[in-house]
């Protein structure tokens, strides 16, 4: 295969990240100033140097990798890495990209359940609600993580300060909500 | 002079506590607020998370009706809305196409046009020219200010304060009495919103923020976001459970301190709805 071909059939997750998040995985330079700064680097299975390492080498198998690591849900977007890289790389961004990636390639972390347990209960409190709820978030995320006696405690103690709604607050425009919903669902 | 507010969620239900000191000090200052009407939820971590387009289209919606109404300023006393919705705009700015994908997908007109500010900006804006005079009971405490992550990040985009160790907050609580402690911790993540799904990682990472303030001698940790207090406080008992501590500094948000210094009582600034007790006054 000659570098004009392979060049045209560039199928990478870096290259996509380059088309899509505007993000260049080819400028770092492996300094680890993200990961040294990464606040859960240490729980991650791949720090952010490390998976931007594997981007560069645009091998099927790391880009595989990636897409089922643990990491890319452990990243809590804290933007820290983004602020210190030298090379100004949005790895923020480009987590999110990823995690997006992982969900509609199947290729989700089992480990990161529980995490992607409590976001689909938050997206889906606020669908119908168009705010979040509160209780029926914890009371969702419980269905779905199955983690039923977690935080027993908690909702007495906020209720009691006032702190958690029994009933949630619809808002006027839960068609609308609904609709935003429906037409960002790919 | 009125200007709209978008409270966000939090401030509806775990933080507020928050809200009510963000109220008190309007009323103190003169200064009326117009709700964002029929404002809905940013979308928080969970959006940007699992849907980009979503992401974008929330925040969008909240600021398409601010423009409708007229709101050209808007006040964004949550640190997570705040950032949810400057780079919202701030996307939207940068590539037209996407601006127009997402009026489509709101069926609003969106214009991009508003002011976004933060807590301490609003402060600085109204509150700040008018405080000394009404000072009757400085608030002479050490404290450890906590910027966590989305006031200043991304700093390119939000172009807000200094990155790496921040200052309006410092100022700001100066101002009222206050004495700063250097803290390292400033702009170092509580855990977000792990808080249930991975409570232990907030549990150790939120351990961290207070052991440093409680080392340095700090009588209360000073925040400006409801995600970082309910780490900080809701979770304590977490933390000391994780941590094996007893730690026990309090955490109040920079709009609490104010209202304790121009003389509002504990309970108008929600202070009496804290998890960990404030014995400050």
């Amino acid at each position: 295969m000659s570098h004009s071909e392979h060049h045209t059939e560039r199928t990478s997750l870096a290259y996509s990240i380059e088309k899509q998040v505007e993000v260049k995985a080819q400028k770092c330079y492996q300094c680890g100033k993200c990961s040294a700064g990464c606040p859960v680097a240490d729980e991650m299975d791949l720090p952010p140097s490390m998976v931007m390492r594997l981007l560069q080498t645009e091998q099927p198998e790391n880009d595989e990798k990636i897409l089922r690591s643990h990491s890319i849900w452990l990243c809590v977007t804290c933007e820290m890495c983004l602020s210190r890289c030298p090379m100004e790389i949005d790895i923020p961004s480009m987590m999110d990209w990823l995690r997006q990636k992982s969900r509609s390639k199947k290729m989700v972390n089992r480990q990161a359940k529980n995490i992607i347990a409590f976001h689909k209960s938050f997206l889906n409190s606020i669908k119908y609600t168009g705010r979040l709820y509160e209780l029926g978030l914890i009371l969702d995320y419980k269905r779905q993580s199955f983690n039923l006696t977690q935080d027993i405690s908690l909702a007495p103690k906020m209720i009691s300060r006032g702190k958690l709604h029994i009933f949630p607050d619809m808002i006027k425009g839960t068609a609308q909500i609904a609709k935003i919903f429906k037409k960002t669902s790919k | 002079m009125k200007f709209g507010i978008y409270p966000g969620c939090s401030l509806t239900g775990s933080a507020r506590d928050y809200n009510e000191s963000v109220f008190a000090l309007a009323e103190a200052f003169g200064l009326d607020f117009i709700q964002i009407p029929d404002w809905n939820c940013c979308g928080a971590t969970a959006a940007h998370n699992l849907n980009k387009e979503l992401s974008l289209a929330l925040p969008a919606r909240i600021l398409a009706l601010a423009e409708k109404n007229g709101l050209e300023e808007i006040i964004v006393p949550c640190a997570a809305c705040y950032s949810r919705l400057v780079v919202t705009q701030h996307e939207l700015r940068k590539d037209p196409e996407l601006k127009n994908r997402i009026s489509e997908v709101i069926e609003m007109e969106y214009r991009g046009t508003s002011r976004i500010l933060n807590v301490i900006e609003w402060i600085d804006k109204y509150i700040a020219p008018l405080l000394e005079a009404k000072i009757v009971n400085p608030f002479k405490y050490k404290v450890a200010c906590y910027y966590g992550c989305l006031l200043v990040r991304p700093d390119k985009i939000l172009k807000y304060d200094r990155l790496e160790d921040p200052l309006t907050m410092d100022t700001v609580m100066t101002r009222i009495g206050a004495t700063p402690v250097d803290y390292p911790y400033k702009t170092e993540c509580c855990g977000a919103g792990f808080s249930i799904s991975r409570t232990d990682i907030v549990s150790k990472l939120s351990g961290k923020i207070i052991e440093d303030a409680e080392h340095r001698g700090a009588d209360a940790i000073i925040v400006a976001c409801p995600m970082c207090h309910s780490n900080l406080d809701m979770r304590r008992p977490d933390i000391n459970k994780y941590w094996k501590t007893e730690y026990n500094i309090p955490v109040i948000f920079v709009t609490q301190a104010i209202g304790l210094s121009i003389g509002l009582p504990a309970s108008k600034v929600g202070l009496k709805r804290h998890f960990v007790e404030v014995k400050i006054s």
